[in-house]
């Protein structure tokens, strides 16, 4: 070394022992700085965070836990049912039957009013009180056809009313983790809510007692007059 | 004044059935020249073709419907003075209402008989 590089190196340590109580006292201080704000934070943390629980929250932690368990009991009764078969296997199956019932049954009445018009080209060929007698007959049996229309009307419904019940065994699949999609189920809004409109009005045939009858009908009109 | 019995009447039902049905009641009741209609979009297009004196319209049919059709026909002027029947299951006050306001003839409620049938014709093109 170098006689001038070997002075330098000694100054040097000389100043770094004269500087060292004062990068202590600084280290204390920053250290003092940093456990008054760690301690700060754990005042805050506990004040949120309590460590020991009251008994209010102990019985909500305790209810939290037994929904939860419930809802994992629910999740396996629901696997174990087998909703995606529903879906898939028994309400469409159902809306087929229920269709299949409804082509039947025009299928028959079709059969029926053949014959009942067959009848009714008979009544100007026979005497008066015969031919009356086969009109009026005809006539119930036009007018007793018209059960068609109404239960086709009602499976109609039926039919509905699963489609209804298929989009929300899709939901709770989903809703469940299921892989089934969600779906884009239409919203089922109860009918009886909300303003008239011509959706809300077309509910068709009412069961006894809960639509019109003709005379109530015509009543109805009659306060319009 | 006397009804015209060869008057063009234009019945319209999505069931076939019911179309047949009404079809043959009102031959019964001597109204020889009617015509069908599978729903309100098909029903207008008759209106328009020729002159009808008469409309009997099942309310619950897509995708036009009975009220629908109904509004069309009161809104258009050389159809609003046809007299228009409805004829359908919809039995609540609301739907009486709503097709009252719309312009309805009259109502009358499935399951519904001859007499009926020929009853509120009569009120709604006098005696025949």
């Amino acid at each position: 070394m170098r006689k001038g590089a070997k002075a330098k190196a000694k100054k040097a340590k000389k100043a770094t022992k004269r500087e060292a109580p004062r990068r202590q006292a600084a280290a204390r201080k920053k250290s003092a700085t940093g456990r008054a704000r760690a301690g700060k934070a754990v005042k805050v943390i506990r004040g949120v965070v309590p460590t020991v629980p009251t008994a209010r929250e102990s019985e909500l932690f305790a209810e939290l836990e037994s929904l939860a368990s419930y809802i994992q009991s629910v999740k396996s009764e629901i696997a174990t049912i087998r909703p995606d078969e529903v879906k898939e296997d028994y309400l469409p199956r159902a809306a087929d039957e229920l269709g299949a019932i409804v082509d039947a049954t025009a299928e028959a009445t079709n059969a029926i009013m053949d014959a009942a018009e067959i009848v009714e080209r008979l009544v100007g060929k026979t005497d008066a009180d015969v031919g009356g007698k086969l009109h009026n007959a005809t006539t119930m049996i036009y007018e007793a056809c018209g059960f068609q229309d109404i239960t086709g009307q009602r499976i109609n419904k039926v039919v509905r009313a699963l489609k209804d019940i298929e989009e929300k065994v899709d939901k709770l699949i989903a809703a469940f983790g299921g892989k089934a999609a969600a779906g884009s189920a239409k919203k089922t809004m109860n009918k009886k809510d909300g303003p008239i409109t011509d959706e809300s009005l077309l509910e068709g045939p009412q069961l006894k007692n809960k639509g019109s009858s003709q005379e109530e009908v015509d009543a109805l009109l009659a306060g319009f007059d | 004044m006397a009804v015209d019995m060869n008057m063009n009447v234009l019945i319209v039902d999505d069931y076939k059935t019911m179309l047949r049905i009404l079809r043959n009641l009102m031959n019964q009741l001597n109204f020889t020249n009617v015509e069908e209609a599978m729903d309100g979009t098909q029903a207008l297009e008759h209106l328009r073709q020729k002159d009808f004196g008469l409309v009997v319209s099942d309310w619950n049919m897509e995708p036009m419907t009975g009220i629908q059709l109904l509004r069309e026909v009161r809104g258009d002027d050389k159809l609003k003075h046809i007299p228009f029947i409805m004829i359908t299951a919809e039995s609540k006050s609301e739907n009486v209402i709503a097709a009252k306001e719309a312009g309805v003839s009259n109502y009358i409620v499935k399951p519904f008989n001859a007499e009926t049938l020929k009853s509120k014709l009569v009120s709604v093109l006098g005696d025949f």
